[in-house]
């Protein structure tokens, strides 16, 4: 669709987008910028339909009797719904968009390590969303995100072999991206891109790209094992044949707690860039905060079972899972006092970005605390499969992270599409997610405290306020999410054209143009200055500021 | 007011108070830190707005702040876990003398047997102010019993028994639900909690039964020729079962295992696993022969042979005694 746009600007210069034409040139690029544009609109389209699904959640939920769907369909949709937004459009979201982008740009590198590679990966991710997408038009699956055995693999009659098949591709494309991450930031980073040069974004890629690598396999075995339980019933996790259910437990979480990190680290990485440019200010305590992410990655995948506090674990067990996940707590909280920090003595603009990385405060804060009583065990035996777990992880993977992928959006647009987006529409827009956040998830920590259990079809009447107002939330939040949508396509046709460096923010993904040529920088930069140089940036005597070429 | 509108859930037992107050504490402690981040966000930002002329004060970080606030945070957060400790401690920790109901949960329905011998569906009538042991299994996916007026959450699994424990502290009728999705009526899946005055709950109690589930075990434990190897002396080809339950078991294979609820389930639907010392490997499996409310029943009734007081029902008075956490047997 920008093809046609670059055509009708003949005076434009070249850049990525306008290089090449024609589908072939889309789908055979290994330009990292084309896959980032691949992965945007793929999960985007993977977003309506995970949002469509929650849409008709919370209309059936609107009323204590089951009356807008079967018992069996909403099932589904729950299922579906986590299944689409967690595999096929949290997880890929900032780093294969946003990270595919500006990884290779941020570090002074024509490209990431294995352009190929690149491509296989969103290709995966093409082949995973269509069986994905094959597997909810024949039926879907009821089981809920989380596949326990043995519901998933000896009672329920739904497609969990396709589903799981599914997911089990999308992970290799996760896989692929992050080992890119790693490679492409040890061994392409320009002259004088030293470590503690790095932006903290890429700081927090690296640390998913850990993640990614470590964790991804384990879910894909244990999906594997799911498959041949139900189809050969080889006793794994079956008590019947001889298996553990809670062995599937702590496999799964193995991975998809730490999955959890692979969505929010991305996002605290862009919150670090987005407050710094829009505080003038290098980033408080940079190095702490780089080192946060990595600690997070580390420390997440030694708390999984503080999932399972009430599955049947021991209580020893528990005791030390808890107290790691108070551990975990530590480095997050640490970021946020250091972004807290940076904004003192800044100069402070509210530009749409920045108000979306107040927003990601906001939420992300709310979702920590409410983590906090998560991982008390006396507290998490009343709560845990409750509404205030729901309400809780979407504090941290819808309002954090989302936040953070739609500033990132709003901030890097002029960059990647070469066009400038309406500010006014921007700030409302943000403004309308914050609270249409709010007003949706946060009464289900009350819901969840007085008992509603999660995954309720029907559910007592004296539930039903609360489950009013959410709704209502839902369908302010569902305007909050279209908007960016909308003007971002209409800024792709009739937006200005961007300057190079409209934000006149440091790093150089700013010092290239916009959009910039297919391999970033006229010239290999050489990198003489610090993350976050805003010093230099905004010093009288302009001309000095150290520029690549 | 709030019965169309609830904003705290009722609190009907012991435990729910304890929880209750480990969560306001998490409330104001939670509430203070977003008051400081927030209001520190909100005077920066209105402060240090971006006025022509005035530039922003590059500060590096501080090493000094940063240890305060990782070490600070930290020391909260370990009192925190210290607390949430104590409360799961106790709330998993049943006390010695619970009176115990087996409970049979399948898709998608709750049955539940008192040791007495009532039998009820997604109803469970206890008295105030006694200890209640549940004792849990599933005959197909996991379910999860859940009582919010008692702060009380435990999974159900096929396959073995956990346990979970409350004493009832208020007469009411309270929601039952299963908290641990289990397919098409995971939702229907709920039933009522009916706690009644000691009194009244003894009038409930001797309505038609019977007869103690021990009894029953003691009649299926015939039936099945378990009496055959398992005689009450040491000439049998069985081990004797009197006294066992409760006590360290010697293991063929070296081990020792403590003879729990989990442990005769087992050894009788899995009898090869974990063999006692000195004993051929001849008993057959009862899998697939004996349904799970029978099993509990065999159970039951082992237990009862090794009560100093003999089989049966005990009496409410050795329930009245205080202090909980006696040691109690905990099967997990």
């Amino acid at each position: 669709m920008s093809m046609a746009t670059a055509t009708a600007q003949p005076v434009e210069r070249e850049n990525y987008l306008n290089k090449h034409y024609g589908v072939g040139s889309w789908l055979l690029t290994t330009d990292h910028k084309r896959i980032a544009l691949l992965y945007l609109i793929s999960i985007t389209f993977f977003f309506f339909i995970g949002g469509f699904f929650a849409l008709l959640i919370r209309l059936e939920l609107l009323t204590p009797a089951g009356d807008l769907v079967q018992a069996d369909t909403y099932n589904k949709l729950f299922t579906m719904h986590g299944m689409v937004m967690i595999f096929f459009f949290l997880i890929p979201s900032i780093p294969a968009v946003l990270g595919n982008f500006l990884v290779p740009i941020m570090i002074g590198a024509k490209d990431l390590a294995f352009p190929r590679i690149n491509l296989l990966s969103w290709y995966l991710y093409i082949i995973g969303g269509v069986m994905m997408l094959h597997c909810m038009l024949t039926g879907g699956v009821d089981t809920g995100w989380t596949f326990y055995t043995p519901f998933s693999t000896a009672f329920t009659n739904t497609k969990i072999v396709e589903a799981g098949l599914a997911i089990f591709v999308a992970g290799f494309s996760s896989i692929l991206t992050g080992l890119n991450f790693i490679v492409t930031i040890h061994r392409m980073r320009a002259p004088g891109m030293t470590w503690s040069r790095l932006p903290l974004f890429i700081w927090a890629h690296y640390a998913t790209s850990i993640i990614q690598i470590l964790g991804t396999p384990v879910v894909a075995i244990t999906i594997v094992l799911v498959a041949v339980e139900r189809t050969l019933h080889l006793g794994i996790f079956d008590p019947k044949l001889g298996g553990d259910p809670l062995l599937f437990q702590h496999l799964f979480w193995f991975y998809s707690h730490p999955a959890v990190y692979i969505m929010i680290l991305p996002s605290m990485g862009i919150v670090s860039e987005i407050i710094a440019c829009f505080s003038r200010k290098r980033i408080f305590g940079y190095s702490f905060v780089a080192i946060s992410s990595i600690s997070i990655a580390v420390f997440g995948f030694l708390v999984w079972a503080h999932h399972m506090f009430v599955a049947g674990i021991s209580v020893y067990a528990a005791l030390v899972f808890s107290l790691l996940s108070y551990a975990v707590a530590v480095p997050s909280a640490v970021k946020v006092f250091n972004w807290t920090a940076t904004l003192y003595k800044g100069s402070i603009r509210y530009d749409a970005p920045m108000l979306y990385a107040f927003g990601f405060l906001g939420l992300f804060t709310i979702g920590g605390l409410t983590g906090l009583f998560l991982a008390s065990l006396g507290i998490n035996v009343h709560v845990t499969d409750t509404y205030f777990v729901v309400a809780h992880f979407h504090y941290i993977m819808v309002g954090g992270a989302l936040m953070g992928y739609l500033g990132g959006m709003h901030f890097w647009w002029p960059k990647i599409s070469g066009k400038l987006y309406p500010e006014g529409w921007a700030r409302l827009a943000a403004l309308i997610v914050f609270i249409g956040f709010n007003l949706t998830f946060f009464p289900q920590f009350i819901l969840g405290y007085v008992g509603m259990p999660r995954r309720y079809y029907q559910y007592p009447p004296e539930f039903q306020v609360l489950n009013v107002l959410s709704t209502a939330g839902a369908t302010v939040l569902g305007i909050g999410y279209l908007l960016p949508m909308v003007y971002f396509l209409w800024s792709m046709r009739y937006g200005k054209p961007a300057p190079d460096n409209p934000w006149n923010a440091a790093g150089l993904e700013w010092q290239t143009q916009s959009p910039p040529t297919t391999f970033n920088f006229e010239e290999e930069p050489i990198v003489t200055w610090e993350a976050y140089n805003y010093e230099e940036l905004d010093a009288p005597h302009n001309e000095e500021v150290p520029v690549a070429r | 007011m709030f019965d169309n509108f609830p904003l705290w859930p009722d609190r009907a037992s012991t435990a729910a108070g304890n929880v209750d107050a480990l969560f306001i504490f998490l409330i104001i402690v939670s509430g203070l830190m977003t008051a400081l981040i927030f209001s520190a966000v909100i005077y920066f930002a209105a402060r240090y707005r971006r006025r022509r002329g005035v530039l922003a004060e590059q500060i590096e970080g501080s090493t000094p702040l940063e240890l305060t606030w990782s070490i600070i945070p930290l020391f909260v957060f370990m009192a925190i876990f210290a607390w949430g400790a104590v409360v799961y401690f106790k709330s998993r920790t049943p006390p010695r003398d619970s009176t115990e109901v087996y409970v049979v949960a399948k898709q998608w329905m709750w049955k539940l047997e008192h040791a007495e011998g009532q039998r009820e569906i997604n109803e469970l009538h206890v008295p105030v102010g006694r200890d209640v042991k549940l004792i849990m299994t599933s005959q197909d996916v996991i379910h999860s019993f859940f009582v919010p007026a008692f702060r009380m959450k435990q999974d159900v699994l096929p396959g073995r028994y956990t346990v979970a424990w409350f004493r009832a502290t208020k007469p009411g009728t309270y929601h039952l639900f299963c908290a641990e999705y289990c397919g098409t009526q995971h939702s229907g899946m709920i039933g009522s909690i009916i706690v009644q005055e000691p009194a009244q709950y003894e009038a409930w109690m001797s309505g038609g039964t019977t007869g103690p589930l021990s009894a029953t075990g003691e009649k299926i434990f015939a039936e099945l020729g378990c009496v055959t190897c398992h005689h009450t002396d040491s000439q049998g080809r069985g081990p004797n079962l009197q006294g066992v339950f409760g006590k360290p078991v010697q293991l063929a294979d070296g081990r020792t295992v403590m003879a729990d609820e989990n442990y005769i389930r087992e050894c009788i639907l899995d009898p090869g696993a974990k063999r006692v010392k000195g004993f051929q490997p001849i008993m057959p499996t009862f899998q697939g022969l004996v349904s799970e409310e029978q099993v509990n029943a065999l159970v039951a009734y082992i237990k009862s042979q090794s009560q100093p007081a003999a089989a049966g029902t005990k009496t409410a008075a050795a329930q009245q005694q205080p202090g909980p956490n006696k040691a109690g047997s905990q099967v997990q």
